[in-house]
């Protein structure tokens, strides 16, 4: 057999673009359904985050009332280099991105597995 | 038997024979695509781990002679009719759409035995359209070979068993169970769900608008190959290049069109590996510098427990929703957990390395050894590789408008390229809208916001092929 019929029956053009459309349609629909169950799953635990939070801050701020607040990482703004959640503190942008990348290297684990939250010259 | 017969014999038994005979010029142009391929997974680096594997199983399988796979015996067992392990043929009448009847099968004896070759069998077939044959049954029985007719007629086998293609089968034919089981692209999946992070897309659930609308070229090019004369299950085939996705279509392929599966496993790796060559020019043309200026917030932090309920939701709701999806993406999904629990480092380590390796080696090699020649050669594989490029077009416009519409309904908060990052293709689509948004301005840092849509695109083009096969399967 050197070449297989194109198999099954040909299916006409306007059954075609009804499946086309269908399939279309199904893989919007799906994903919209998905996007409305992870949009409520994030609500869902954001909400149960919230209250563990506020269960585990109200005895800490009552065992410590008079605990002096950090000084420095809330003094000083960010620097106008900081991007996205990492908060710079006296270092230039080029010195935190080298940092990033030798922690990244050092720890075996590819840069956006990681998270910094803050880095800070220790005068 | 002296020097001379022995000498003869090698030389007629050789490969090089097989060039010289009937068809065997389609052999030496197959083993120079194998070497356009090598040269292009080895010196351009294009998807070099299944490229490799696809081109040298390209090559093995052209070598007239090596008897690694049979394509005939493959047809038998798809289209469960009889198998001539001789001349490598199933008993398949192509004009009728049906296994051979029985006289059927007695007339390809006797004129095989009689020196017919298998075009000339298949010619006689296709005049007959479907009439009795046995009047030239009973005039070729009498005067051919009967030894012959009677030893080719004790060595027919009937319906084809994994089994029986394990005992007459050669090394690739074994591989190729694994792919036609489907086993091989599930396993891939788990590797690919195990190396992938879907915080991106849990942050941001409206990424997944963009992995939706980049499946437009899987439709797209679905009805284009309709449009061309193919039969629905193929032109679905052809349209999961679209997807970006190579798993997807190697698994849509085998289950709804095995017969194409060389030329479209070929086109869709390929095409992955062009990416960058295809989607730039799109991106910046259906884009505004002012557009591709635009420079995202960073996306909300996603909890440890987000991330190891995600699988679970996902894999319960898609299934449900669509359970022709269960083994892509009960796989892909079943990779993430592993990844996310924290207790299962052992065998994320297996599914991401190991586990992926192996089953790539296999994969690329048995997918490679599909493109026989007799077959590969056709005016259908050029078609296909012209509606793979359509394909991918598509599905990149179709991100892109997205990511506009969400430009525009964001008020300008969103990037439209990393609508593009909507085909599957992790990750080098997304790394394709880095570039374009880098290149007008270069402080913008678009990957990790373009990974949401494109791993949205893996799970979009599986409930892509998982409509395609409910309604073709």
């Amino acid at each position: 057999m050197n070449t297989l019929a194109l198999t099954a029956a040909k299916m006409g053009l306007g059954e075609a673009g009804i499946n086309a459309v269908l399939g279309y349609v199904v893989v919007f629909f799906g994903l919209v359904l998905l996007m409305c169950v992870v949009i409520l799953l994030g609500k869902a635990l954001a909400g149960t985050n919230k209250k563990a939070a506020a269960k585990t801050a109200a005895p800490a701020a009552s065992a410590a009332p008079a605990a002096p607040a950090a000084p420095s990482s809330v003094a000083s703004p960010p620097a106008p280099g900081s991007a996205g959640e990492v908060k710079l503190f006296d270092v230039p942008d080029k010195e935190a991105a080298m940092i990033m990348a030798i922690v990244a290297d050092r720890m075996g684990k590819p840069l956006n597995e990681l998270r910094f939250k803050s880095i800070k010259e220790v005068k | 038997m002296n020097i001379l017969e022995t000498l003869s014999k090698l030389a007629t038994e050789s490969g090089f024979a097989g060039f010289f005979a009937a068809g065997g010029w389609k052999n030496l142009i197959m083993i120079a695509l194998a070497c356009v391929l090598l040269y292009l997974g080895i010196g351009k680096k294009f998807e070099p781990l299944l490229l490799v594997g696809i081109a040298f199983g390209v090559l093995l399988t052209n070598i007239p002679g090596a008897n690694l796979y049979h394509m005939g015996m493959w047809d038998a067992y798809v289209y469960e009719c009889a198998y001539d392990p001789v001349n490598d043929y199933a008993l398949y009448n192509t004009a009728q759409e049906r296994a051979y009847d029985e006289m059927e099968m007695n007339y390809y004896i006797v004129a095989r035995a009689s020196g017919h070759t298998t075009e000339q069998i298949e010619d006689y077939f296709e005049q007959q359209a479907g009439a009795d044959v046995t009047n030239d049954f009973l005039a070729l029985y009498a005067t051919c070979d009967q030894n012959a007719a009677n030893e080719l007629a004790g060595k027919l086998k009937g319906e084809l068993s994994f089994t029986d293609i394990i005992h007459l089968g050669g090394l690739l034919d074994i591989l190729y169970i694994g792919v036609k089981a489907g086993v091989y692209p599930c396993l891939i999946f788990i590797g690919v769900g195990a190396m992938t992070d879907f915080g991106p897309l849990i942050a941001r659930p409206s990424s997944m608008l963009m992995g939706a609308a980049a499946q437009l070229g899987v439709f797209f090019a679905f009805f284009g190959a309709c449009l061309l004369g193919f039969a629905g299950n193929v032109a679905a085939s052809i349209g999961i290049i679209g997807g970006a996705d190579g798993p997807t279509a190697i698994y849509l392929t085998t289950k709804l069109a095995p017969a194409f599966l060389g030329p479209i496993a070929i086109a869709a790796y390929s095409y992955m590996a062009l990416i960058p060559m295809i989607q730039k020019p799109l991106m910046r043309a259906l884009t505004t510098e002012k557009e591709r200026k635009v420079k995202m917030e960073q996306a909300r932090a996603v909890s440890k427990v987000e991330k190891i309920i995600f699988p679970i939701a996902v894999a319960t709701f898609v299934i449900l929703l669509i359970p022709s999806t269960a083994p892509l993406i009960g796989c892909l999904m079943f990779g993430n957990l592993l990844k996310e629990t924290g207790v299962t480092e052992r065998l994320s380590d297996t599914a991401q390395n190991a586990l992926m390796n192996i089953v790539t080696l296999f994969l690329g090699i048995s997918v490679g050894a599909t493109t026989v020649a007799a077959r590969f050669l056709s005016l259908q594989t050029l078609m296909i590789v012209v509606l793979g490029v359509i394909a991918f077009m598509f599905s990149t416009i179709g991100g892109l408008l997205m990511g506009k519409i969400m430009y525009k309904v964001s008020g300008g908060k969103i990037n439209p390229l990393i609508g593009s990052a909507g085909v599957s293709a992790v990750p080098m689509a997304a790394r394709v809208s880095q570039d374009v948004g880098r290149e007008a301005n270069p402080n913008n840092f678009l990957l990790m916001h373009a990974m949401g849509p494109n791993v949205a695109g893996v799970i979009g083009s599986a409930i892509a092929a998982g409509f395609l096969l409910a309604v073709f399967g």
